[in-house]
């Protein structure tokens, strides 16, 4: 029968044949995933990638992987310091506006030199509105920044010019001594402008991407992985150690740990909290927990009563227990917040705190009851509202002890729980469309602004409480226009402290980064921005 | 058979229509939308985004410029993902849940049967069973469930197989192993379940009782003359089952962190991807239309009683 000898024939034929190419790739092999002979690192980073795009990204997972594809002017050390990236030096003019930046001598990837006018393009592109660059916001000091991204000026009038190959000036709106914290951010990073003007939005794709920075794009599998390649042409690359970075979205937090566990990742930039013990047993040495520019509060919705009341604010504000959420259901890694600006910001003092927080907590209830009897409320008018939660990891676990905290200041104060998707959340927070609503935040750089500019009347509807304080935005603003540092980190001092006294947020807990490092992989260094490019790091044998 | 396939195929026109028409509505009554995130915005960044996006038109103009870009075969841009378009998301997942799905049910029906037709033949004794003990379970615990205890013990406890991924950006066939077992215990449990039922009743037909006294090998008997019949019921499910499993599961393709199109479905519709929903919702639909006629086909070929219908 040659038909069935024909076919069994071809049949083993294909099998060999994807046996042998699946060898041949050594695909069927286990991952190591820290692996020091072929220098490769499988990291499990916390959410999957929607753009790799500098100016379209938002996420600190997506600034996890561009940060070490590209490179701004100034970059970050291991300790998340801000280092001369593409500039070498730069100078400030006598009344802080104009800075010039004295560039490297440095190349894309693909050959072409990486010069100013890379910057130049860079940035006029973020800022033009039709970039529909989500995160443009945050270079709003620089000269006419913002009035280019609203479409009331064309985007040749953003303040940057290249004056020659490496020369680059940026002019500022008002001093801004934070400017190299802020150029080190993916918004702040070149694009190169020869691969756009070919391939349009399409050259950030793995075929047409070129980088500035240690590592270069291999493959995008969406929700799968990213893989990038050590770039040769890296002006710093005699010092880069590793040459595949592999990178998956760890949507499932308990997987990423597990994958840790069973070797197949060296580092996961995060790990459930509730298991940080039975970690701390499996893989001695690797967990890391490190304080975060991360703080979590609440809103209360100023626009209409009960919360248009001061005594109302300050009395739930008193009355919630914040280190007995910070000891029985975050434990490990966070703080109870008595303030709005999580204590190690750079040039900072941050003192602000509230009046009340030494108060013993029996003391802060009966204040809170004699605050709302004043304010009008008692048997025969009882306090009703809801509390607004996002019902994700431990919020609703907090949403509870925040119930009962306000919940025993009287028999007549009633809040009704409300937890909903983090999305229609904001949605509602934004649309004031809620009582008091719990918020986390996460700054994009390392400056006190980054937080107290949410409640300036000026920032619109994600002034969630709807804040509106005439003396706290003219605080704020005149520390915009103070070049001096320690004058205007002051000016920011009392803006905050007036406002804790006000009320308009519920200050909760301050979080902290945490993350699965393999002991042996070196450079990785505990950061408040937890911020570790791959470039520092390297291998103990 | 031919007249009848295009028939149906032309009146599953409508039907997609419908499908399309009623998941698009569903998903903008959704609350939120795909820019509604932590951090806001500048309104005029947002309002160029809507635009862009036709979102800022009524939904039933959104909804006729959506099936024109479908009569030109232009799922649209996703509206989550910035650098990739609705089609090119699809075209990267689709393969590793096809494959997920074909080979589960390729094991489902090996096991799942002949575990099926073992209990019949031996009804109300241990063999019967067993099998129904390992179905009742297979039942019980779902993927969640055994997906993370097979990983525990398989791939991190005693290290015989990788516990997640395909290998890096390459594929690795061992990789599957485990995600085929976890999505196919489900399919065993209701196919040896369907084939022991159907098996019982047709060993206790006419059919097979002239066979039998015919004086056919009990084997011949069997797998001649009672498999074709009982395997009908089994043919029915496993068409719209087999479009199931290979839209992708969310609970195999996260636990196992593969690259399908049933995780990236469900991470849509969170996000509120309208684009990447539809598209996945139409692949599905037309998956299932298209493995529902197959089905019909194979039990009309099977089933000669059903021909003349």
């Amino acid at each position: 029968m040659p038909f069935w000898t024909d076919r069994r024939r071809l049949l083993a034929g294909a099998a060999g044949l994807g046996a042998s190419a699946s060898l041949g790739a050594c695909a069927n092999g286990r991952i190591i995933g820290f692996d020091k002979v072929n220098k490769t690192l499988d990291i499990a980073n916390q959410g999957e990638p929607l753009s790799l795009d500098p100016h379209k990204a938002t996420g600190t997972w997506e600034n996890n992987i561009i940060g070490n594809m590209l490179l701004g002017l100034t970059t970050e050390d291991a300790h998340a310091e801000p280092i001369p990236g593409m500039a070498e030096r730069w100078e400030t003019s006598e009344d802080g506006l104009t800075w010039t930046f004295f560039l490297r001598s440095a190349r894309w990837s693909d050959g072409e030199p990486c010069d100013a006018h890379d910057f130049e393009f860079a940035l006029k592109r973020i800022l033009n509105p039709e970039t529909l660059s989500e995160y443009a916001a945050i270079l709003y000091p620089i000269k006419n920044a913002e009035a280019v991204n609203k479409g009331e000026l064309p985007p040749d009038e953003v303040g940057v010019t290249a004056i020659d190959d490496l020369t680059f000036e940026i002019r500022l709106e008002h001093p801004a001594p934070y400017l190299p914290q802020l150029l080190k951010h993916y918004t702040a990073y070149p694009i190169p402008k020869h691969i756009y003007e070919r391939h349009g939005n399409d050259w950030v794709k793995p075929e047409n991407i070129a980088v500035n920075g240690p590592y270069t794009l291999r493959r995008w599998w969406s929700n799968y992985i990213v893989h990038l390649e050590k770039n040769p042409g890296f002006y710093d690359a005699a010092n880069v150690v590793l040459e595949h970075l592999y990178f998956y979205p760890g949507n499932d937090v308990n997987a990423s740990a597990r994958k840790v566990m069973s070797g197949e990742s060296g580092w996961s930039t995060l790990f459930p909290l509730s298991q940080t013990a039975e970690l701390r047993r499996a893989l001695p040495g690797y967990v890391r927990i490190a304080p975060w520019l991360v703080c979590g509060y609440f809103s209360f919705n100023m626009t209409r009563p009960p919360f248009d009341d001061k005594r109302v604010r300050q009395a739930l504000s008193m009355a919630y227990d914040r280190e007995f959420v910070v000891e029985q259901i975050l434990r490990e890694g966070s703080d109870a917040a008595y303030k709005f600006v999580p204590p190690g910001i750079a040039g900072y003092p941050a003192t602000a705190r509230y009046s009340w927080a030494d108060l013993p907590m029996e003391e802060r209830k009966r204040e809170a009851e004699r605050l709302l009897r004043a304010a009008g409320y008692g048997p025969n008018n009882p306090l009703r509202f809801a509390f607004s939660h996002r019902n994700t990891s431990d919020n609703p676990r907090v949403a509870v002890v925040v119930q009962s905290d306000w919940t025993s200041i009287a028999p007549w104060v009633t809040v009704e729980l409300r937890g909903t998707e983090v999305q229609v959340h904001y949605a509602n927070l934004r649309a004031k469309n809620f009582d008091v609503g719990d918020g986390g935040w996460v700054a994009d750089y390392n400056d006190a602004k980054n937080y107290l500019y949410l409640l300036e009347t000026r920032t619109g509807d994600q002034n969630y409480p709807g804040y509106s304080n005439p003396e706290y935005d003219r605080l704020m603003r005149e520390s915009d226009f103070e070049p001096d540092a320690e004058r205007r980190a002051q000016l920011m001092f009392e803006a905050e402290q007036m406002m804790l006294e006000d009320a308009p947020i519920c200050m909760s807990t301050f979080g902290s980064s945490r993350n699965l490092v393999h002991p042996d992989l070196t450079g990785y260094e505990d950061n408040i921005e937890d911020q570790h490019r791959a470039r520092w790091f390297g291998i103990r044998s | 058979m031919l007249a009848l396939a295009v028939r149906r195929l032309i009146v599953a026109i409508p039907t997609l229509l419908a499908i399309i028409a009623a998941a698009f509505v569903l998903m903008r009554a959704a609350p939120g939308g795909p820019f509604t995130k932590e951090r806001q915005m500048p309104p005029e960044i947002e309002r160029r985004l809507e635009a862009k996006y036709g979102l800022d038109l009524p939904v039933g103009e959104q909804l006729t410029r959506y099936l024109g870009g479908l009569m030109r075969g232009d799922f649209g841009p996703s509206m989550t993902y910035k650098d990739k378009t609705v089609i090119e998301i699809i075209a990267e997942g689709a393969p590793t849940s096809a494959i997920l799905g074909l080979s589960a049910m390729a094991l489902a029906l090996l096991v799942g049967g002949g575990l099926g037709v073992a209990a019949a033949l031996r009804q109300n004794h241990v063999q019967d069973y067993a099998v129904m003990a390992i179905a009742i379970a297979g039942v019980c615990l779902p993927p969640l469930v055994i997906g993370p205890i097979l990983q525990l013990w398989l791939g991190v406890e005693w290290g015989i197989l990788p516990s997640q991924g395909l290998h890096r950006d390459e594929i690795g066939l061992i990789y599957l192993i485990m995600p085929v077992i976890t999505l196919s215990l489900p399919l065993i449990a209701v196919i040896s379940r369907l084939m022991r039922a159907s098996m019982i009743e047709t060993l206790r037909s006419n059919a097979i009782r002239t066979a039998r006294a015919k004086g056919l090998p009990e084997a011949q008997v069997i797998w001649r003359h009672a498999l074709p019949i009982a395997v009908l019921p089994v043919v029915s499910y496993v068409g719209p089952a087999l479009a199931g499993v290979m839209a992708g599961s969310f609970v195999i393709e996260t636990v196992f962190q593969l690259p399908g199109i049933g995780k990236q479905f469900v991470l849509a519709a969170q996000q509120r991807d309208y684009t990447l929903v539809m598209g996945v919702v139409l692949i599905y639909s037309f998956l299932i239309i298209l493995l529902n006629l197959a089905a019909d086909m194979l039990y009309r070929a099977l089933n000669p009683r059903a021909r003349e219908a």
